[in-house]
């Protein structure tokens, strides 16, 4: 059985030995685990959808409506989230707080990377190690002394306090893999740019930053994705209810202590992953190009 | 490589002479552009972890600066029941949750090298799970934990699998089992995706050659993608172990520590204690004392797997 669908493949080696097993085996073997693996890792988000958009009523009748179905869809929850809660504004903090931690990030980021990777002043390497275990360093450590010190800048319920931590967790990120992407330019072309005169900013900012976009979008997106993530320091830091960003606004404000508002509840957490979830799907295709297009020497 | 146009063409003033010289100097420039992303972090990161250390050893607490108390905090925490099922708690959490993201992400991992259809798409929704903020997602889990609408149950009763609703938040076993439940939901797909990229750089003529040789299917994987994905491995468990340890949001979410204490991870303790409790100093001592299993944590993960990588004929 294994010969006749040889035969029948084109003559390429993209899949390896997989010819090799019948098609039985690798439904059994493939397509059913990795069927499980996906109907488990998305139902979550299948059933955050559905919640949204399921009438109270439904949502709590197991008896006469199927739960998994939703009979008459309705944008009741959303309305209730963008229009009586303080939802819009937790969205765009987390928007100002992501953006200006991601900028600042990835600036003294490409400054750091170039330095250590480029420029090889006496002790790169131990400042590079020194990057790599400031990233080891996980928040649930430092929140507490960094509570204190925020409150003694006077920064405590500001969206500063926020905007000057998560850099604690994005520089160290950003750098290590900035320097990995100016690794792969090649010594050459600053070399030649020496040659013709050009001063070190010069190569940074005309040789090295444009080559290195690919490396800079990912950079900053994953920086994005991870200050639009980050709970504990937003949870610590911000008190007041309109100074909050989304992770922390839906979990505080929107559980009240008797009643749950489930189906805004899932509103809330769906509109909130869509975002990063987009910015996501850009970045998947761009990974496959940067991968691709890197630069040839 | 030193730069010759500066010297090439005389400056006129001094101040653009000492400009050209400080370009020149590797060191002085290297200082110059570590300059901003070192002063974040020495201010944020360097500094708030030692202020840490003396904090555990003060008695401060929110609103008041503390004194010395010497080791009093950690005297108390080591007569402390709560501490030490937090201590347990959290190496049941990390220990199981990583074995279990360990060998599923691996599985996963394997499926996805296979040649499939919709690649990419498979390994875009793959990724959703570690995409989307946790604490929403946990929100998601903590509905379909509900104790009396849970999805779960539901489902379950329709089969006929159980007769009644499983508590799944309210009992301490059911409660350890859903939270750990929900970290390898989230888990599996950074390490499946960091694990599959390494399972790419394999040559496809090592297994044929494998083949050549007679070796099994399970021979296929245990003496040639193993050991050539072990240092990988070392890797990515090495920061799944550390961000399962630390972990704070889930719990928090989900359990908030509770039922009577049964899922609170030294995180969760460190923060009710310190911030909602007010104690900072005990707070921050709780903080300290995760800082030797972080270590230990890595120190076995990273040497225990790189040893493994050159007895078995890896490279370097």
């Amino acid at each position: 059985m294994a010969a006749i669908e040889t035969n029948n493949r084109p003559n390429t080696d993209e899949g390896g030995m997989g010819y090799l097993q019948s098609l039985p085996r690798r439904v059994v073997t493939v397509y059913l685990p990795l069927l499980i693996f996906v109907i488990v890792l998305l139902f979550p988000f299948y059933w955050m959808t559905i919640t949204a958009v399921k009438p109270n009523l439904e949502m709590t009748d197991y008896a006469n409506f199927n739960p998994f179905w939703v009979v008459h869809p309705t944008l009741e929850h959303i309305r209730y989230l963008l229009f009586d809660t303080s939802y819009p504004g937790w969205l765009l903090n987390t928007i100002i707080i992501s953006t200006a931690a991601t900028f600042l990030s990835l600036l003294a980021a490409v400054f750091a990377a170039y330095a250590i990777e480029r420029l090889r002043f006496s002790g790169a390497r131990q400042v590079g190690l020194a990057i790599f275990l400031a990233y080891l360093v996980p928040p649930s450590i430092l929140f507490i002394p960094l509570s204190v010190m925020v409150f003694n800048l006077g920064l405590y319920d500001t969206p500063f306090a926020l905007i000057l931590t998560y850099p604690t967790f994005l520089i160290p990120f950003c750098t290590w893999l900035l320097m990995g992407y100016f690794r792969s330019i090649p010594f050459e072309l600053e070399e030649c740019a020496l040659i013709d005169g050009a001063s070190r900013w010069q190569i940074l900012t005309k040789i090295v930053l444009p080559l290195s976009v690919p490396g800079l979008i990912s950079a900053g997106i994953f920086a994005f994705t991870l200050s639009w993530n980050e709970f504990i320091y937003a949870l610590t830091f911000i008190q007041s209810s309109e100074n909050k960003t989304v992770p922390v606004g839906v979990l505080t404000e929107l559980v009240r202590s008797d009643v749950y508002e489930w189906g805004a509840l899932m509103a809330g957490a769906l509109i909130g992953s869509l975002p990063v979830v987009v910015l996501y799907s850009f970045f998947v295709e761009h990974y496959v190009s940067s991968m691709t297009g890197a630069v040839k020497e | 490589m030193a730069v010759p146009s500066a010297a090439i063409q005389p400056r006129s003033s001094i101040f653009s002479r000492i400009l050209s010289r400080w370009s020149e100097s590797r060191n002085a420039l290297g200082f110059g552009f570590m300059l901003p992303a070192a002063a974040l972090l020495l201010v944020f990161l360097t500094y708030p972890l030692g202020l840490g250390v003396w904090l555990g050893f003060t008695d401060a607490r929110i609103g008041r600066p503390g004194i010395f108390i010497g080791i009093e905090n950690y005297e108390y925490l080591w007569s402390d029941a709560v501490f030490w099922l937090s201590v347990f708690n959290t190496l049941l959490y990390t220990i199981s949750a990583s074995i279990l993201k360990f060998a599923l992400g691996l599985w996963l991992a394997l499926l996805l090298n296979q040649n499939l259809p919709f690649k990419s798409f498979f390994r875009a929704i793959v990724l959703l799970p570690w995409v989307v903020p946790t604490v929403l997602s946990a929100i998601a889990f903590w509905w379909i934990y509900d104790s009396q609408f849970s999805i779960l149950s539901w489902a379950l009763m329709e089969m006929g699998l159980i007769d009644h609703r499983i508590n799944f938040l309210g009992d301490p076993e059911n409660a350890r089992a859903s939270v750990i439940a929900a970290n390898v939901w989230r888990g599996i797909p950074f390490v499946a995706i960091t694990l599959l990229a390494g399972l790419q750089t394999i040559p496809q003529s090592l297994y044929e050659a494998a083949t050549l040789d007679g070796a099994s299917r399970w021979q296929l994987f245990r003496y040639v993608t193993l050991p050539l994905l072990t240092p990988i491995i070392a890797i990515t468990m090495t920061f799944s172990v550390l961000f399962t340890f630390t972990d704070f949001q889930l719990i928090y979410v989900l359990t908030r520590g509770g039922p009577v204490n049964a899922t609170h991870l030294m995180a969760t303790l460190s923060f009710q204690r310190g911030i909602s409790g007010g104690q900072l100093g005990e707070g921050a001592a709780i903080a300290v004392a995760m800082i030797p299993f972080l270590l230990a944590a890595i120190l076995f993960s990273y040497f225990g797997l790189q040893r493994r990588k050159w007895q078995q004929g890896g490279g370097d």
